[in-house]
């Protein structure tokens, strides 16, 4: 994860439903939100924030097919081109009898591949940092709200007092 | 809005607000341990401790000290081995196929029967290693380049399967566990007081801040990962089951096994979820979080999964007369009547008649009757297994070559090993690690909790404020 830098104003919230509605009326009246942080997921947040719709399920699709080729690949060579061996008077190469590893490889690399790509995507990873860096609470029962003032063209008292109007209980300045 | 059916009782019992999670839950991760647990813990090392000698002594000695013999060639380490590996299924059925299924009551229990999953299916891939007899040459059973003349693995072979379909499933349901442990890591390390805590739990929490972009992507993952999850744990026990439906042993021989196999699994996993559960809410005081209705819900799967295995044996013995092989009806007609007919009828009556008095709503919903009948239904899995190997094994073709098979210390020995594992891993996970999934607590916390507490509805205030407030998805939950 990119090292923050810069001046943030953080609203700090209290209620799951207060903050997933406050989004729209922030950005409505133009401040531009760096990202909301919380103890849980709020469906229909990332939809509030503006944030794309994640790809991760392309790039979980992708590691499948790789397992599932990888795997039919391995017991075609083995079986039936590097040492052809005849089992219960089935044709060296019988599919239906890979069809079970075939399964569970395919999911092997897609789990695996997923999680990783998980992790690669959000930037974390053991030792990244040790603690959320605008507010520690938001891990706890707090919900919180950080904004770049360098990327607000809204003066401080303004941001403030939008993210008080929106239910804010408090509002702290975090410099970086 | 949140809107709660009014028929049906609250999930989260105590009006708990969400710092009343995290505390309530981190409480005995953060504490020192109790002189209770010091004495669990030192009962399941000793345990432990001697399961191992017995293990080290069979490894040195070989298998000749088990009770095996040249007819019954498979016994204790099989029946033990599928045991657990029955077990091991409830966890990811919990968390897997009742996410898919939008059952919340599965949030106070998921992480603990995760954790089960995971040691449960230690203590079965420790028997298949046990069973090798020379554990050292465990690698052949994987496709390695090899100095046999490039002989492979046979992958006709379900033995084969199976050692793909166990390794498999113990590594995605690990990475399944891990992913949901991140973010009440990230809690635990953000209340630390000391700095060991805080760097251990730092390190494996991974950074986690709960960004929306996170928690988005997080919630993607879980959702495929559950979808994966699903057909992995039916394929598991289908391909434990195949290793015997694919042999020409009467008993062993039938395509009922797949189903079978797989319902007794969910059957005995949802006991073994039973028995630490009950324990673990009343230690920990979590009655708030596993409450009757929780422990009533899993009475209910009990019933069902016991019931279809019920249905199961009795097609299995219809089918075996009703086919006219006679070796196969003789096979049947010997557990019942046989020498081994105590174990055929422990089986029946803790399979298939016990659960059946769930279905009185008082008798499930007592928590001694609860616990009484879950161990009832771990032992009658347990001879399940038996009389599927040992009785099928025991009188083959020739009268010549039947015998019976007694366990030895070393058998016996061997079992109690995997119980000392389970345990010492299982206390190790309740102390060091949140037994409740605090995040996904949490987030239904709030539709489902009796009272909620005022803070949590103050969003009404907030409403009347603004104008023209936009419709979340949520909001129509």
């Amino acid at each position: 994860m990119a090292e923050l830098s810069g001046k943030f104003l953080v609203g700090v919230y209290d209620d799951d439903d207060t903050v997933l509605h406050a989004v729209p009326r922030l950005r409505k009246a133009g401040v531009k939100i760096k990202e909301v942080y919380s103890p849980f997921p709020i469906h229909g947040m990332d939809e509030a924030l503006g944030h794309p719709r994640t790809r991760i399920g392309i790039a979980a699709f992708m590691f499948g097919v790789t397992g599932c080729i990888c795997a039919l690949v391995l017991m075609i060579w083995t079986m039936g081109i590097d040492w052809p061996m005849i089992v219960g008077g089935k044709d060296p190469i019988s599919i239906p009898n890979y069809i079970p590893i075939t399964f569970e490889l395919t999911v092997l690399f897609t789990a695996f591949g997923m999680v990783t790509t998980f992790f690669i995507s959000n930037g974390l990873g053991p030792g990244t940092h040790f603690h959320p860096r605008f507010d520690v609470r938001s891990t706890d029962n707090k919900f919180v709200m950080a904004i770049d003032l360098g990327r607000n063209s809204m003066s401080e008292e303004e941001i403030s007092r939008a993210l008080r109007d929106s239910g804010a209980e408090e509002v702290n300045l975090k410099q970086f | 809005m949140h809107v709660t059916s009014p028929v049906r009782e609250p999930l989260i019992q105590g009006g708990k607000t969400y710092a009343d999670v995290t505390e309530d839950i981190c409480r005995q991760v953060e504490g020192a341990p109790t002189k209770e647990w010091k004495i669990a813990f030192g009962i399941s090392l000793l345990v432990l401790a001697y399961g191992s000698a017995c293990l080290a002594w069979t490894w040195w000695e070989g298998l000749g000290v088990w009770g095996l013999n040249k007819t019954v060639g498979w016994a204790w380490d099989i029946t033990n081995f599928v045991w657990w590996v029955g077990i091991g299924h409830a966890g990811t059925l919990i968390s897997a196929i009742l996410l898919l299924f939008r059952q919340k009551w599965r949030t106070s229990i998921n992480r603990a029967a995760e954790a089960m999953t995971i040691f449960a299916v230690l203590c079965a891939a420790s028997f298949i290693l046990m069973h090798m007899g020379r554990p050292w040459m465990a690698y052949w059973a994987l496709p390695l380049p090899n100095a046999f003349g490039s002989l492979w693995v046979n992958f006709n072979s379900p033995l084969v399967w199976d050692v793909f379909a166990i390794s498999t499933y113990f590594s995605v349901s690990l990475v399944f566990w891990y992913i949901g442990l991140i973010p009440d890591l990230a809690t635990i390390r953000d209340r630390a007081t000391s700095k060991v805590s805080r760097f251990m739990y730092g390190t494996f929490a991974m950074g986690w801040d709960g960004s929306a972009k996170t928690w988005s992507r997080y919630e993607y993952i879980s959702l495929i990962l559950a979808g994966l999850s699903t057909p992995l744990v039916l394929s598991v026990h289908t391909i434990v089951s195949m290793d015997f439906a694919t042999s020409v042993i009467p008993g062993w021989h039938t395509t009922i096994f797949p189903p079978y196999f797989v319902a007794g699994a969910i059957f005995s996993g949802f006991a073994m979820v039973q028995n630490l559960m009950l324990i673990t809410r009343v230690v920990y005081r979590l009655e708030d979080y596993i409450t009757l209705e929780h422990i009533e819900t899993m009475n209910k799967v009990i019933t069902l999964t016991g019931s279809v295995v019920g249905v199961a044996y009795i097609t299995e013995f219809f089918i075996a007369w009703y086919s006219g092989v006679e070796y196969e009806y003789y096979a049947f007609f010997n557990r019942m009547t046989g020498p081994y007919w105590w174990a055929y009828w422990a089986m029946m009556t803790c399979n298939v008649i016990s659960p059946q008095l769930f279905w009185s709503r008082k008798l499930r919903r007592s928590i001694t009757f609860t616990f009484f009948i879950s161990v009832v239904v771990n032992i009658g899995m347990w001879f399940e297994r038996f009389v599927i190997i040992v009785t099928s094994l025991h009188r083959d073709y020739l009268p010549s070559s039947w015998a019976m098979f007694s366990p030895t210390r070393y058998d016996i020995g061997d079992y109690i090993f995997s119980f000392g594992l389970f345990f010492t891993l299982f206390l190790l996970f309740s102390k060091y690690l949140p037994v409740i999934n605090m995040a996904e607590v949490k987030a239904v916390i709030r539709s489902t909790s009796a009272n909620p507490p005022a803070k949590i509805a103050g969003v009404a205030k907030v409403r009347q404020r603004g104008t023209a407030e936009p419709v979340f998805n949520k909001d129509k939950e």
